[in-house]
């Protein structure tokens, strides 16, 4: 079943048109990397899904459901219903680069928040599964700790955690890794492939090629607001077509 | 000399004042507490209409002192015709404005509502902007993010700077005396006029106000290792049960 479809999405920023048309489609199970050098539109690409950004131009489906959009006076599209938005987005769950963690509760009551307070799932159901959850990104020790209490790995296996509570259809990861120590990296990575070998559906932004390429069943490499290649990683990594993807691999697998 | 009888004498009059002070203090506190939370969500608004009026309020009451207002509310609005017809008639609400207590409390209320408002609105403006997407990437509405995220993290960003503010808003009240309210400071003019000495008569008060500061000062730092624990560094971790 298709989970997520994003069809010729555009973006700009006054002149500058930073993605120009890009699509994208997710069955249950996929994992879909994008990569691509800094500027390349992959990050707008990933926030324009859940509207963090507006797109200009596109169309998007979560579940089957297509997010309804209207056009702003501004030339942007606008989101129909606000409310149908948010239903959506709760199927969306998003992973930061900053972790973006609530500073203010601890991390039990962050992985909660959302599942009491969007899904309305009672509060000791929703903190059994929390719990369940922080088990399987290895910190449910830390549940009474608070976010800045902790590592930067820590926190980001936390907003993992946050993020499945939610029971999504998509786990969208923006760059995940980038903002950690590289030490931190492989802990945060391990939790990804566990999911990942779960079967859960994924779409992640990221900088890792070894990642990218053990892990996702297929990869679409960004270059000035263009999917300039994607495929199966075998193909993307093996056989790159482009001269600019093989130059842009040279760069990263060092 | 020291002249022991005023402090022996006039204690029960202290304590009466102290009532009033407390009254004036707590009360007014609440009051612009209630007004400043809602006042502060509209000042961050990007909408001007909505924030410029509330800019104006603020302004005005922050802008000028407390006991210019005071006097303003007190003897000022029974000039106006309008406001005396009103009083005739009975009005309860406009008769507020002709009780010395209800003057000051209104008065009091509407000046730290307005320092509130700013407290609030800045604590509200340093919000990281991450947490704020992550609330609304996870469905949140509006509503539901100020209610459980921008509001409590604000309020208790909030919470150092608004415990000067309650220190100001005990200290501000003793102007209450000069419409002719008995409180702290009031009675402290009377036990002056009564004795003739003037330093115990107002050393007395000043020491009550600075009891009362210091347990204040105590509470809030209670407070602030409750509510703003998630600021401060890492205590040694409490073994999980």
């Amino acid at each position: 079943m298709t989970q997520l479809t994003v069809e010729d999405l555009h973006k700009r920023y006054g002149d500058q048109e930073v993605l120009k048309g890009v699509s994208l489609s997710a069955e249950a199970g996929d994992v879909i990397t994008i990569i691509g050098s800094s500027g390349s539109g992959k990050s707008t690409f990933l926030r324009c899904i859940n509207f963090l950004e507006q797109p200009d131009a596109g169309r998007i489906s979560v579940a089957g459901e297509e997010i309804r959009l209207v056009p702003g006076k501004d030339g942007h599209l606008r989101v129909a219903d606000a409310r149908q938005l948010q239903r959506l987005r709760t199927r969306l769950a998003m992973v930061f680069q900053h972790f973006n963690l609530w500073a203010h509760m601890t991390v039990l009551e962050n992985v909660i928040e959302a599942p009491v307070h969007v899904l309305g799932v009672p509060k000791k159901e929703a903190r059994e599964r929390a719990m369940a959850y922080l088990d399987k990104v290895g910190i449910s020790r830390f549940r009474d700790s608070y976010p800045a209490h902790l590592s930067g790995g820590q926190q980001q296996r936390v907003a993992i955690a946050r993020a499945l509570a939610m029971e999504p259809a998509v786990l969208l990861f923006d760059e995940p890794t980038s903002a950690l120590d590289p030490e931190l990296v492989g802990e945060v990575l391990k939790v990804m492939r566990g999911l990942a070998e779960e079967g859960r559906t994924m779409v992640v932004v990221t900088h890792e090629m070894g990642f990218a390429r053990e892990v996702s069943s297929q990869v679409m490499f960004l270059h000035q607001g263009l999917a300039e290649e994607s495929g199966p990683p075998a193909q993307v990594f093996g056989q790159p077509k482009s001269e600019r993807l093989r130059q842009f691999l040279s760069g990263n697998l060092k | 000399m020291i002249e022991w009888s005023l402090f022996a004498e006039s204690w029960p009059a202290y304590l009466d004042g102290l009532w009033l002070t407390a009254k004036l203090t707590v009360l007014s506190l609440i009051a612009g507490l209630v007004l400043a939370i809602p006042l502060a969500v509209l000042r961050v608004s990007p909408n001007r209409w909505v924030s410029r009026p509330v800019w104006a309020y603020s302004y005005f009451f922050r802008g000028t002192p407390m006991l210019v207002q005071l006097l303003l509310m007190y003897y000022g609005l029974g000039q106006f015709e309008w406001i005396q017809a009103q009083w005739d008639q009975g009005s309860r609400f406009w008769l507020v404005f002709r009780d010395p207590y209800g003057c000051a409390l209104v008065t009091f209320a509407l000046n730290t509502g307005a320092y509130t408002t700013e407290v609030i609105a800045g604590a509200l403006r340093a919000m990281p902007h991450g947490e704020i997407e992550a609330a609304r990437a996870c469905g949140m509405s509006r509503l539901t993010m100020l209610r459980r995220i921008l509001l409590p993290g604000a309020l208790r960003r909030a919470l150092p700077a608004y415990s000067n503010e309650i220190i100001f808003m005990l200290h501000g009240t003793s102007i209450a005396s000069t419409v002719t309210l008995i409180d702290l400071t009031g009675a402290a003019r009377n036990a002056y006029s009564q004795f003739f000495a003037p330093f115990e008569a107002f050393i007395f008060a000043g020491l009550i106000y600075l009891g009362i500061t210091f347990a204040l000062v105590g509470l809030f730092r209670v407070a602030e290792r409750r509510w703003l624990a998630h600021l401060q560094p890492r205590k040694p971790l409490r073994k999980a049960a």
